[in-house]
């Protein structure tokens, strides 16, 4: 493994990407986030957020600029790097029926680490350390089919947490949550050790949980502060289509920190 | 919704014959039908030793026999058609009960009824004693394409997932007023159809974008070790073994 200490956890400059069809999806993105930080991104529909997420562990590439995580460099073309970078980002996708597609949990979680290449009590260590710091170990045996959506979202969060990851990346964590759900997953992030970006529309959840905001709209950056700050700048979020619930006060909000 | 859905055939127990690596207990499975089918019909003791040895079967995993008999249900719409052949195949005719039935179609029919039975009855007691997944295991021990072992995990975890978004879709069309009532009712079920079918494929592409943000490269990680030793082997050939004294049997008597 490489040692990373010293870089930020992710560095995005000058990102331009368009689909084969021709349609122009980021227009030059840049971003630095620094290890340990936790960072939303927030925007609109079709704003690019998705197709950023997929740059970052090379998933979409061929366009122009570059994405380092840990300070590697993210390069299609060299293989043994890409591995290297796919542990590095931990994507959690919307959907946990989409991640989740072994026949149990543990089995599930223990994919990634697997596909890294380990084996026997090394594996079982991760896999239930993983379980553990979202609190699914006792679920480990069932069918991910069985769990609620958010016990199916938590092991989502486990799956990618098992490969030890620079950054974890979530894609709308807090969608189709019970307030419950919601509330027991934001204990759950703030509570990990690990660079968090936070792909989102739930604003107030963003407050909650991340200091800092980027705003994607149009393809590139148009935002980067504080998130009160953002939240609290009306012009700016009506602007780019973003809405805070009726409400919600980030001003009472920030007081309330 | 799909509980348990999934591992509907499987019971849970902790029997010699669960206990058998999966591998083993398909090769066994599978001589077993081979021999049965092999016998020749006119010998209706053998298939009564058959049936005795997977009696043993039963007794020996701790299942329920009436269990056992209840799933032999599924057999009978290929029964059905053995009970057609006495009325309708050509050659001598016997009278039974005033009826006239034809000799060759009753042969034909017991010949389907007593192999196909015993070969369900098998298929079931495999079923009973294995998880799906390490059915699936066993499959690619036994050096099937990965691709096609994938294939099955996938249909395996996914077809709940699948069938309840088909409900919600039946759902929402009953909500709407829709019933179907005739023929017309036909352009909108396939229309859902299609519906579901563009929606699985997405959803396979998700799935796939998942895996291969998670390191997979095309081939599944080997968790599971189902490696059998010699003694296990020689267990599950029990079965097979002597049902192959029975078919010899059966061949050399006059």
């Amino acid at each position: 493994m490489i040692e990373t200490t010293g870089n930020p956890s992710l560095e995005v400059s000058g990102l331009a990407y368009a689909y084969p069809d021709g349609t122009q999806a980021l227009y030059g993105v840049n971003a630095v986030i620094g290890k340990g930080e936790r960072v939303a991104l927030l925007g609109p529909n079709g704003a690019g957020k998705t197709t950023l997420v997929l740059h970052l562990n090379g998933i979409l590439h061929g366009g122009l600029g570059t994405v380092r995580v840990g300070g590697l460099a993210v390069d299609p073309k060299d293989k043994k790097a890409l591995r290297e970078v796919r542990r590095r980002v931990g994507i959690v996708f919307q959907d946990p029926d989409d991640q989740l597609f072994m026949p149990t949990v543990r089995e599930d979680v223990a994919f990634g680490p697997a596909n890294l290449g380990l084996r026997g009590a090394e594996l079982e260590r991760r896999v239930a350390d993983a379980l553990e710091r979202v609190g699914m170990l006792h679920v480990a045996d069932r069918p991910p089919q069985h769990l609620s959506f958010g016990q199916r979202r938590r092991v989502a969060v486990a799956t990618v947490l098992a490969m030890e990851p620079e950054i974890l990346v979530l894609d709308e964590p807090s969608s189709n949550l019970d307030p419950a759900s919601r509330r027991e997953l934001a204990e759950i992030l703030l509570g990990l050790e690990v660079t968090v970006l936070m792909v989102t529309h739930d604003l107030p959840y963003a407050a909650e949980l991340c200091p800092r905001s980027l705003i994607l709209s149009g393809g590139v950056i148009a935002a980067d502060a504080p998130t009160l700050e953002l939240l609290a700048d009306d012009a700016l979020l009506r602007e780019h289509r973003l809405e805070l619930p009726f409400g919600f006060d980030p001003v009472a909000a920030a007081r309330a920190r | 919704m799909g509980a348990g859905h999934a591992h509907r055939l499987y019971v849970p127990g902790a029997s010699v014959v669960h206990r058998l690596p999966p591998q083993c207990k398909l090769v066994a499975v599978l001589a077993f039908v081979l021999l049965v089918v092999a016998t020749p019909r006119e010998r209706f003791w053998a298939f009564g030793a058959y049936a005795a040895l997977l009696a043993v079967v039963v007794v020996a995993a701790r299942l329920n026999p009436l269990m056992v008999l209840r799933r032999i249900v599924i057999e009978l719409p290929f029964v059905a058609f053995a009970f057609l052949m006495p009325f309708v195949a050509e050659g001598e005719k016997v009278a039974v009960l005033g009826v006239h039935l034809s000799q060759s179609g009753l042969w034909g029919a017991w010949n389907i009824l007593a192999k196909g039975t015993l070969g369900v009855v098998a298929s079931i007691l495999l079923a009973a004693t294995t998880e799906p997944r390490l059915l699936l295991l066993g499959v690619e021990r036994l050096r099937m394409p990965q691709l096609i072992t994938q294939i099955a995990a996938f249909m395996l975890r996914y077809g709940d997932v699948v069938t309840a978004e088909l409900n919600r879709m039946k759902v929402a069309r009953a909500a709407r007023g829709f019933e179907a009532r005739d023929i017309r009712a036909t352009g909108v079920l396939a229309r859902s159809v299609g519906a579901l079918f563009l929606r699985s494929y997405e959803r396979g592409e998700r799935v796939h974008l998942a895996m291969v943000s998670r390191g997979y490269d095309g081939r599944m990680p080997v968790l599971h070790e189902v490696g059998a030793t010699t003694a296990q082997w020689t267990a599950a050939a029990a079965l097979p073994l002597a049902a192959a004294l029975v078919t010899a049997a059966a061949w050399m008597m006059p």
